[in-house]
């Protein structure tokens, strides 16, 4: 999008996925979202590494990765609902590490820029809560789950009146070091999406060893949708599904779920 | 006692984990330096110099100066910290990458056009 490039043929199966969610996200724009994603080595360097880091600031500003900041708008957050997240985990046994003042990389704007377009400004309020995947281990998938329980519990007791969608993001199957770069894995995928609706609990089952060997060392992100999966029901009805490989160095997938 | 890697056998895979982190941290740090802009313009004005200011080992060095990204890795860098490197010198990840295959950026890119590189004796998951 950043280079004007969504026309081309690479691009068009991969943004033409995205038309119905857009569509979607333009009729169901949430007051808030907490946006599950990784740093990439942008806002922590090795010097620190939070398992969970939740931003609690006013506002993200769009990260240089490199190429100089992405033409996005600024992230403004939601600080006294991030605060209130923040107090309800912990006491929930959960060990958040609190980030008053990050720049925020791809993974989290792309997903914005996916859903939402190009605007001058973003449509709603966006708290980023960062899981660490850089240095192994990264959170168990049993550990993302139970901790997207316990954020359903923390938003539904701050305020019943405000929106809030809880967005999963990263993967899917890739692997981007080594000889083994390039690594896809479809079958694996579409299990996973499949999974994702109808049986969460044996994703958040799914030991590391498998996301590595079958999914690539990078695709092990995928735990981060477990944060999202558990702060939904049981049920769930599935509102769009798509899966399209290639998309730069990965294979994307996009789910949207709605609680029955 | 040394760490359990059951995924030491994972082929064409190297595992960033607390004992690759800690032989890597010199280089790591050295590579997340190169995100400000004066950085990246001595860096590129004299590459040893600037190598010399951090603890590397001499092997590290020898790796970034030839851009051996394979070797990096095996002496601890991790893929997101050496992109700066080839951020610097104006390369995309998919070059990096394709370097790492011994494919050429071409070759690589057709590859992942056809859905991608399979694994092999994957689980049933």
């Amino acid at each position: 999008m950043d280079l004007g490039k969504s026309n081309e043929a690479y691009w068009q199966p991969v943004f033409k996925g995205y038309e119905v969610s857009r569509r979607w996200m333009a009729g169901n724009t949430p007051d808030v979202i907490v946006l599950v994603y990784n740093d990439h080595a942008t806002a922590f360097s090795p010097d620190i590494i939070p398992t969970f880091a939740i931003g609690c600031a006013g506002s993200f500003a769009p990260a240089d990765e490199g190429w100089g900041p992405r033409p996005v708008p600024m992230v403004m957050g939601h600080p006294e609902l991030a605060g209130h997240i923040a107090q309800s985990l912990i006491q929930s046994d959960f060990d958040l590490t609190i980030v008053n003042r990050m720049d925020v990389d791809h993974g989290l704007t792309v997903p914005l820029s996916l859903m939402f377009g190009s605007c001058a400004a973003w449509p709603c309020r966006v708290i980023p809560f960062a899981v660490n995947v850089v240095q192994y281990p990264p959170p168990s998938g049993q550990r993302c789950y139970q901790l997207g329980k316990a954020l359903r519990r923390a938003i539904e007791c701050f305020d019943p009146n405000l929106n809030v969608q809880v967005w999963g993001t990263g993967g899917m199957s890739h692997q981007l070091q080594g000889p083994r770069a390039g690594l896809i894995n479809q079958a694996f995928d579409r299990r996973f999406l499949q999974h994702m609706v109808d049986d969460p609990e044996s994703l958040a089952r799914l030991p590391h060893i498998d996301y590595l060997r079958d999914a690539g060392s990078e695709g092990i992100e995928l735990v981060m949708w477990l944060i999202m999966r558990g702060a939904l029901n049981a049920q769930v009805r599935e509102v769009h599904r798509f899966y399209h490989v290639p998309a730069s160095n990965t294979a994307v997938g996009h789910l949207i779920l709605e609680n029955t | 006692m040394a760490l359990d890697k059951p995924y030491a056998d994972i082929p064409g895979t190297t595992v960033f984990d607390a004992e690759q982190a800690r032989k890597g941290y010199p280089l790591n740090t050295f590579c997340m330096s190169l995100m400000q802009a004066t950085n990246r313009e001595r860096f590129k004005a004299d590459e040893r110099a600037y190598l010399e200011q951090w603890p590397m080992s001499e092997e590290q060095k020898q790796a970034v100066l030839a851009r051996d990204y394979n070797g990096m890795i095996r002496l601890g860098g991790n893929i997101y910290f050496l992109a700066k490197i080839f951020a610097t010198d104006g390369k995309s990840f998919q070059y990096a990458a394709a370097s790492m295959t011994g494919m050429t950026q071409e070759a690589y890119a057709q590859m992942m056009l056809n859905g991608g590189r399979a694994p092999p004796g994957q689980s049933d998951g």
